[in-house]
């Protein structure tokens, strides 16, 4: 079972055999080609030749005021950023918390179990952006000692309470999703049920939920720009800023560009990172 | 199926020829290939009864999964009813109408009862009505003693019986070829017997089969031809008794000096 390459060469059929897939491939790639070109195509005919187009390219993608308003949105931008990047590895934790307290079958952990459900129930029904002006306004005027009074502490402490109860319900349908046969070996192997949670359950169903997750990443990137509700300089604050000065909507289009560039990357690293797993952990199976 | 003509076999065409087939697997890393099946040749003929035997790696299931048109062959002709199955312009579906296979690990669908698992592939691929599909699923569930998990839900059964709704499965189309991948392999010993009990059953009612199998009691009861396959190729093939009882290749004689008591 080495390899022969060296004595074998295709027959005449295979050749054949090989020049018909070559050509199947060349008339799909055609055909993608084709109606890609098609849909395109349309659309910018559609956008392009409609009535009210030239209006718009003026008031919405200005060359001009996209340069002059770069700057402020840039740093606008990197409040939204900063606010991400903290919020999002502590909705991790507490989202993950919440599921494993919900999971928890201690007789000590009961009062907390039951706490875990009302948070996730109560929270999810509320408005974000409701948590927002709620903690922003609320929480200083309680004039607690001690407590940051800062609108961008408590508006990040609001997405993270908001979006904590969401990924706790992500991390529990993978958790519930794990198949019973894992808990029982287990079991079997002596572990502990926090244990079998740490070391068997938890590492599969974060796997087959980070697709969902990432979902939740991308709405939590694109939340952090309620807190513009609360004069919060970030980028859509800015721009706002900006548009109502000039009466140019520019700014609004390079915002929505900063918020995709940031977005894309995160969703092909989750699936490269997916694509590794399955190649790691699949191989062969058929 | 109604809007099909019967097969038109001209005396003297197979119902599946294999010619030369060659299959490789790229290895990771490497710039070499593994050689999975090396110029294997084989014919079955309407009626027969085709056992693979040989250890594991040997190519059994690579051959059968090629048969049914799951892998792509790197070389060589698979003919069906005298048609060229391996032609890159053949639709697979289109052969897979008429052949059944059966998985080792069986691969039903756990979210689906018994019966329709069964009457899934008669209803969507070859037309037939739920009341039609329905009744020749249950008789065949019933023939094969599955009647009272008829509603059941695949994993509330047996080992066993999991099998034998895999069976009846793959016949509820009326394949005219049905391939058997290690069936019994995933049961334990008091359970084998009752799904060999059908494809006996099947054999001895002229269904056209090729197994892969490491029973070999059952193959030298049942198999018109067998095949002993090492390091992908056919090293042996006859009738069961020559190739069983007395084989001629040495590496034959150990692999049965091996998997036979005594």
């Amino acid at each position: 079972m080495t390899d022969d390459r060296s004595t074998w060469s295709p027959s005449e059929r295979e050749r054949a055999r090989r020049r018909t897939r070559r050509w199947q491939t060349t008339r799909r790639v055609a055909a993608a080609s084709l109606a890609t070109a098609v849909v395109v195509g349309g659309l910018a005919a559609a956008v392009l030749l409609s009535p009210g187009w030239p209006l718009v390219r003026e008031t919405f993608f200005d060359g001009f005021h996209a340069r002059e308003s770069l700057p402020a949105i840039i740093d606008g931008f990197w409040l939204n950023v900063r606010m991400f990047l903290i919020a999002e590895p502590l909705i991790l934790v507490l989202g993950l918390a919440i599921a494993l307290l919900r999971q928890a079958r201690s007789a000590w952990l009961v009062p907390l179990r039951g706490l875990a459900v009302v948070y996730t129930d109560l929270v999810r029904g509320v408005p974000t952006l409701l948590f927002v002006f709620l903690l922003v306004f609320g929480m200083p005027a309680l004039g607690l000692e001690g407590v940051p009074n800062s609108p961008f502490f408590w508006a990040t402490t609001a997405l993270v309470i908001s979006y904590s109860a969401y990924v706790a319900e992500v991390f529990r349908s993978g958790i519930e999703s794990v198949h019973p046969s894992q808990l029982a070996s287990a079991e079997a192997l002596a572990l502990s049920r926090g244990q079998t949670m740490r070391h068997v359950v938890v590492p599969q169903a974060v796997r087959r939920v980070v697709p969902p997750l990432l979902n939740d990443f991308v709405s939590l990137q694109k939340d952090t720009a309620l807190v513009s509700s609360v004069s919060l300089f970030d980028a859509l604050f800015t721009a706002r800023d900006y548009a109502n000065y000039n009466f140019n909507y520019t700014p609004y289009v390079v915002v929505a560009l900063f918020f995709v560039a940031m977005t894309v990357p995160l969703a092909r690293l989750c699936d490269w990172l997916a694509r590794r797993v399955a190649r790691r952990e699949r191989a062969g199976a058929l | 199926m109604s809007e099909q003509p019967p097969p038109v076999q001209v005396a003297g065409t197979p119902l599946l020829s294999v010619r030369n087939v060659r299959k490789t697997y790229p290895v990771h890393g490497e710039r070499a290939e593994r050689v999975v099946l090396d110029d294997v040749s084989l014919t079955v003929d309407t009626g027969d009864v085709v056992c693979l035997i040989g250890s594991s790696g040997s190519g059994k299931s690579t051959l059968l999964r090629c048969l049914d048109l799951l892998e792509q062959v790197d070389d060589g002709v698979i003919e069906f009813e005298g048609r060229e199955i391996s032609d890159p312009r053949v639709d697979p579906r289109d052969v897979r109408r008429h052949i059944g296979l059966v998985f080792q690990a069986y691969n039903l669908f756990p979210h689906l009862s018994v019966l329709d698992n069964c009457t899934l592939a008669p209803r969507k691929v070859h037309g037939l009505g739920r009341a039609e599909a329905e009744a020749r699923a249950s008789e065949l569930l019933q023939r094969f003693g599955l009647a009272e998990h008829v509603r059941k839900h695949p994993d509330r059964l047996s080992g066993g019986q999991q099998q034998r709704v895999a069976l009846v499965r793959a016949l509820c189309t009326e394949p005219k070829l049905l391939l058997l991948d290690e069936i019994t392999a995933a049961l334990d010993p008091e359970l084998v017997g009752e799904v060999l009990d059908i494809v006996r059953d099947l054999a001895d009612a002229g269904t056209t089969m090729v197994l892969a199998t490491h029973e070999m009691g059952f193959a030298r009861e049942i198999a018109s031809h067998v095949c002993f396959l090492d390091g992908g190729r056919i090293v042996e093939e006859g009738p069961p008794q020559q190739v069983l009882n007395a084989p001629v290749e040495p590496r034959t004689r150990a692999f049965l000096r091996r998997v036979l008591p005594g």
